[in-house]
């Protein structure tokens, strides 16, 4: 207790060294915590992105040739059918979900009543919504006795409800999908909002049927249950080879039909982001070292400056103990209080900074680890105590005569 | 209470040893009021430090007060300058940070005494040199002669054995210094063992006995040199 009045007291009578210790030790934790913070916002917003689909989706779509193949040209078309759904279906176990989509050709015009509106349809697969990540808010989704049964039915999306129906429920109602008439069984929303949104959904088979759609199909959406990326990249691969012979063209023809693999995207983006993460610890790590640096060259400076103090001192009777005790509790006394204003200070920012920007795609809830944050509080502080530990210990070690000649 | 016995000191420059003190011989009685004179390059300091146990000698023995001090560790050391030495220097050594009674105090705080009761106690010591009303004055607020009393209050403080006074009237004006020799005279009146190192023969003349310190010996008997400054024992 004794030797804490005496540190208080020689802490409290020095300022301008008490501040300059205290200084550099909050500045650098200060820093360490935006850099952190920033980065884990820059992390928060972009993961959010990938949360628009299944990551361990796999989307398959027509197109074109671009080699010729056989003695067959360039640019033929290749269209998807629904054999190719039902033939991947059942030729491969790792699908998980599956749907096919078929699109209308031409302008589509959906009202109800007197009102109609500029919206997007979708013909699917009862598990499409499972792929897709959409919320069921009332009713139900499409499912496996519309398409045997052909039935005229649609699940609207809320932005859909709210432009044609406003305020009046559109369960059991009719709206008209160009001229025909589809009973509304269910209203959903889309995680990612916006465009999702505006979407209706039709079954498959009746849409083929009402809308001239021959069993031609224009994507086939699939989840997988491959734990890996090499085996999802495997899957891939399989799928390619397995569609080209069937359509007759060139496996090594990316466009013919096109395979994008979403975990293959969300690794190169998670490694895009290790790489970040990885960037900020250096800056990071920079930023202590520099801290530390700074702290010892000031616990050297005090050491010297206080030579003739520890001289006064050990004519007195202090021990060497007694100086290095009073050297060191100084300097962790110091650099804790600095450690954790930095800490306050800086978690005291990003908390007001994230709360105050919008959310945007490439920045979303800025925060720091907190474990983190401690751990690098507490090695600047024994970096200091460290730092103050050998010019006090050799200080300590000069002969008071000595010392006491310092000027 | 102090006896020297050989005492040799050397101090290696570069490749050169410079032998400072070549078989120092001396005996201080318990309760002497003694000086040390001597031109600088004399040797007196480094006595004066080995004395202080500020400094260790090479060879040669030192009793203090029947204790041999010889190649004490730094704790012991610091531990015999506490209870058996009070410090008097020539440019004070106040803490610059710490009020007249803080100062005075200091030595119990290694002596582990609680701040109430060495702050009181120091209020005696400062009641003593008469600064009673300066006690929580900080040095800078002090002249000369109140800050080398507020010095002499932290010597006494821890009731040493001896009283090592070096120059202590170095910095100080003459009435100033007439005072802090008063002020050592009444000190010695009650009993104290004082040793003061200067090089002003009137302030060495105002003690009982003059030891002079020439080319690392002593030099002559100090009766004589009284009798040439014409001074008695």
């Amino acid at each position: 207790m004794d030797k804490w009045q005496e540190i208080f007291d020689t802490i409290s009578k020095n300022k301008l060294r008490t501040f300059l210790t205290g200084f550099s030790v909050a500045w650098g934790i200060f820093m360490l915590i935006i850099l952190l913070g920033s980065g884990t916002g820059l992390q928060n917003g972009a993961e959010n992105q990938f949360r628009i689909a299944a990551v361990n989706s796999i989307f398959i779509t027509g197109g074109a040739t671009s080699m010729p193949y056989n003695g067959m040209p360039v640019g033929r078309r290749i269209e998807l059918e629904n054999e190719d759904y039902a033939l991947l279906r059942a030729s491969y176990p790792q699908i998980e979900w599956m749907s096919s989509r078929f699109f209308i050709r031409g302008s589509i015009n959906i009202s109800y009543k007197n009102k109609f509106g500029d919206f997007e349809v979708r013909s699917v697969h009862p598990e499409h919504y499972l792929i897709e990540n959409a919320i069921i808010h009332e009713g139900r989704f499409i499912n496996q006795t519309d398409l045997e049964e052909y039935k005229k039915v649609a699940v609207i999306g809320t932005a859909v409800q709210e432009s044609i129906f406003g305020d009046e429920d559109p369960m059991g109602k009719y709206i008209k999908v160009n001229g025909i008439a589809f009973l509304v069984v269910g209203i959903f929303e889309d995680e990612e909002g916006g465009y999702e949104n505006r979407m209706v959904y039709l079954p498959i088979t009746t849409a083929q049927r009402a809308f001239n759609g021959k069993g031609k199909i224009r994507q086939i959406l699939l989840t997988h249950n491959s734990s890996s990326v090499e085996q999802s990249v495997m899957l891939t691969a399989n799928l390619r080879n397995y569609l080209a012979r069937r359509h007759n063209y060139d496996p090594s023809d990316l466009r013919a039909i096109r395979i994008s693999n979403n975990l293959e995207d969300y690794k190169r983006f998670s490694d895009l982001m290790g790489n970040i993460r990885l960037f900020i610890w250096i800056i990071g790590i920079g930023t202590i070292i520099a801290g530390i640096v700074g702290v010892s060259n000031i616990m050297m400076i005090v050491v010297k400056e206080r030579t003739k103090e520890i001289g006064i001192r050990k004519a007195l009777g202090a021990t060497p103990y007694n100086i290095v005790g009073l050297i060191m509790l100084e300097s962790i006394f110091i650099t804790s209080i600095a450690g954790y204003i930095g800490l306050v200070l800086g978690v005291g920012l990003l908390e007001l900074v994230g709360g105050a920007i919008p959310r945007t795609e490439f920045f979303e809830n800025p925060e720091v680890n907190l474990a983190v944050a401690i751990s690098a509080t507490m090695l600047l502080v024994t970096a200091g105590a460290i730092a103050g530990l050998f010019p006090a210990s050799k200080a300590a070690s000069i002969p008071p005569v000595v010392a006491l000649r310092d000027e | 209470m102090i006896k020297l016995n050989a005492i040799n000191k050397s101090y290696s420059i570069g490749k050169n040893s410079l032998h400072v003190l070549k078989g120092v011989n001396l005996d201080i009685k318990d309760g002497e009021f003694v000086s040390i004179m001597g031109s600088s390059g004399s040797g007196k300091s480094t006595l004066l430090n080995i004395l202080g146990i500020l400094d260790e000698y090479d060879s040669g023995e030192y009793y203090l007060g029947g204790t041999l001090i010889k190649n004490l560790n730094q704790s012991k050391a610091a531990e015999y300058r506490n209870r058996f030495i009070g410090f008097v220097f020539q440019s004070f050594n106040l803490l610059s940070f710490k009020n007249a009674v803080e100062n005075v105090a200091l030595p119990l705080y290694y002596q582990g005494i609680k701040r109430k009761e060495r702050n009181r106690i120091a209020m005696e010591y400062l009641d003593r040199v008469g600064l009673t009303d300066w006690a929580h004055h900080m040095p800078s607020e002090l002249s000369g002669g109140q800050k080398q009393r507020v010095a002499i209050a932290r010597a006494l403080i821890t009731n040493p054995k001896i009283i090592l006074a070096d120059e202590p009237t170095g910095a100080l004006d003459s009435v100033t210094s007439q005072e802090v020799m008063q002020l050592f005279k009444q000190v010695h009146a009650k009993g104290m063992t004082l040793i003061v190192v200067t090089h002003e023969n009137e302030i060495a003349n105002m003690t009982e006995r003059i030891i002079r310190i020439k080319d690392g010996v002593i030099d002559t008997p100090s009766e004589k040199t009284n009798m040439l400054t014409g001074t008695e024992a």
